[in-house]
């Protein structure tokens, strides 16, 4: 009620005709768009452009998509899984053509949850990828304990994968706690001691592509599969080795669904 | 996830064929690209390349001004209204990154995350670029009405 009091912004304007606005303010834009006629009415002109601009572009969505466009036709040697889950995002998405308008309200809520996911991950990373002496709790040389340990303690298989390929060895590991109860958190090293950690926890989301995030100098790639959410965190790493390091262990991750 | 671009693409480079070439050289890009899967969803990422590729080309196009178009009177293949031809015209009237924001979002409905991420600016530049676009078309819109037409 007292939010009433506070007037709403150019920007708040904004954010209201395309749902970007906090649920909690919403009421308010409303109230006050009410009181001001002249907000009102460019707020009504907004959705009569957005309208205009899918009067005039949809029908291209309806159009059959001309043979040269065809994936068939562009794919010629698939060079690696990514390819693969690139031809079939683009293939599902065929079949929903230009959902993106009505799938608005769905897909805005998703990324608050993981959101806050990274940000535990990024901070978890920060605060122990430093430690010289204590880095973890478990060390590497007990891997299978720190397995059972932590999927015992998490609720779901926590692994930790192999990523020798990488040129990276396992540090050890650690159960951390989460807003959304244990989470797991391992770090691997290389010989030069560039350190990466992996932190999943449980999630509401069932599973989303590889995302990519960053916070200062740290990044994450981060996915989630099963209900259960993967991030792979670096310090000023390059996307590239970041993305091979997340990709390797995506892979470990995938198989062990079966 | 094609028809969206497809759509993407006319809006903003307005010629159906550079819009499918555009279309198709962001296709073949991610399909071959060696560093695939940077980051993002691939919906962001598709979006990016081609918002990238079009940048590319009106730079290219730039060197040549005599090709530079300067008024709308490209007969629009699909859509015969009025009103949808008014909007491709106030669109075009646009710089680029403003027109790609605004599209972005009220076409293709991204959230302002997603727009940032594929300008590769802070959020707070999208909204700005948003609100700039608006102003215009809104502008534009008006003062075309108002505008007596000439014949062509």
């Amino acid at each position: 009620m007292t939010d009433r009091n506070i007037p709403v912004t150019e920007d708040e304007l904004h954010a209201y005709v395309d749902n970007e606005l906090p649920a909690e303010r919403r009421s308010d834009v409303e109230a006050w768009l009410a009181a001001h006629p002249d907000d009102a009415e460019r707020v009504q002109s907004w959705r009569a452009m957005a309208e205009a601009l899918h009067a005039r572009y949809d029908s291209i969505v309806d159009e059959a998509v001309p043979k040269r466009l065809e994936i068939e036709r562009l794919v010629q040697q698939p060079r690696r899984w990514v390819v693969g889950a690139v031809a079939a995002t683009l293939a599902a998405f065929i079949a929903g053509g230009g959902t993106g308008w009505m799938a608005r309200g769905a897909t805005a809520a998703a990324p608050s949850v993981l959101q806050t996911f990274t940000v535990h991950a990024i901070e978890a990373h920060r605060l122990y990828v430093v430690e010289v002496r204590h880095p973890v709790e478990v060390p590497g040389s007990e891997r299978s304990h720190l397995q059972q340990w932590l999927t015992k303690r998490c609720g779901w298989v926590v692994r930790a994968p192999e990523l020798t390929g990488a040129g990276l060895k396992l540090v050890g590991g650690r159960l951390l706690p989460s807003s959304a109860g244990p989470a797991s958190f391992m770090m691997y090293e290389s010989a030069s001691g560039e350190r990466f950690t992996i932190y999943t926890a449980k999630s509401e989301a069932e599973a989303t592509q590889m995302r990519f995030a960053a916070e200062g100098k740290e990044s994450t790639l981060f996915w989630a599969d099963d209900g259960v959410v993967y991030a792979v965190v670096s310090t000023g790493t390059d996307r590239g080795r970041l993305n091979q390091v997340a990709q390797a262990v995506y892979d470990q991750m995938e198989k062990k669904g079966g | 996830m094609i028809p969206a671009l497809r759509r993407y693409a006319r809006a903003l480079a307005r010629d159906a064929d550079i819009a499918d070439d555009l279309v198709q050289d962001t296709l073949v890009r991610a399909l071959r690209s060696e560093r695939l899967f940077l980051g993002g969803d691939v919906r962001s990422w598709l979006y990016t390349i081609l918002t990238n590729l079009n940048k590319n080309r009106r730079r290219s196009l730039a060197r040549r001004p005599q090709f530079m178009p300067l008024s709308d009177n490209n007969p629009d293949a699909s859509g015969t209204e009025a009103e949808g031809r008014d909007i491709a015209r106030a669109l075009a009237t646009l710089v680029e990154e403003q027109r790609s924001v605004l599209l972005l979002v009220m076409l293709e409905g991204l959230s302002y995350r997603e727009v940032a991420d594929i300008q590769g600016v802070p959020i707070g530049t999208v909204m700005s670029r948003l609100a700039r676009a608006r102003a215009h078309v809104k502008a534009s819109l008006e003062g075309e009405r108002t505008t007596l037409r000439r014949g062509k």
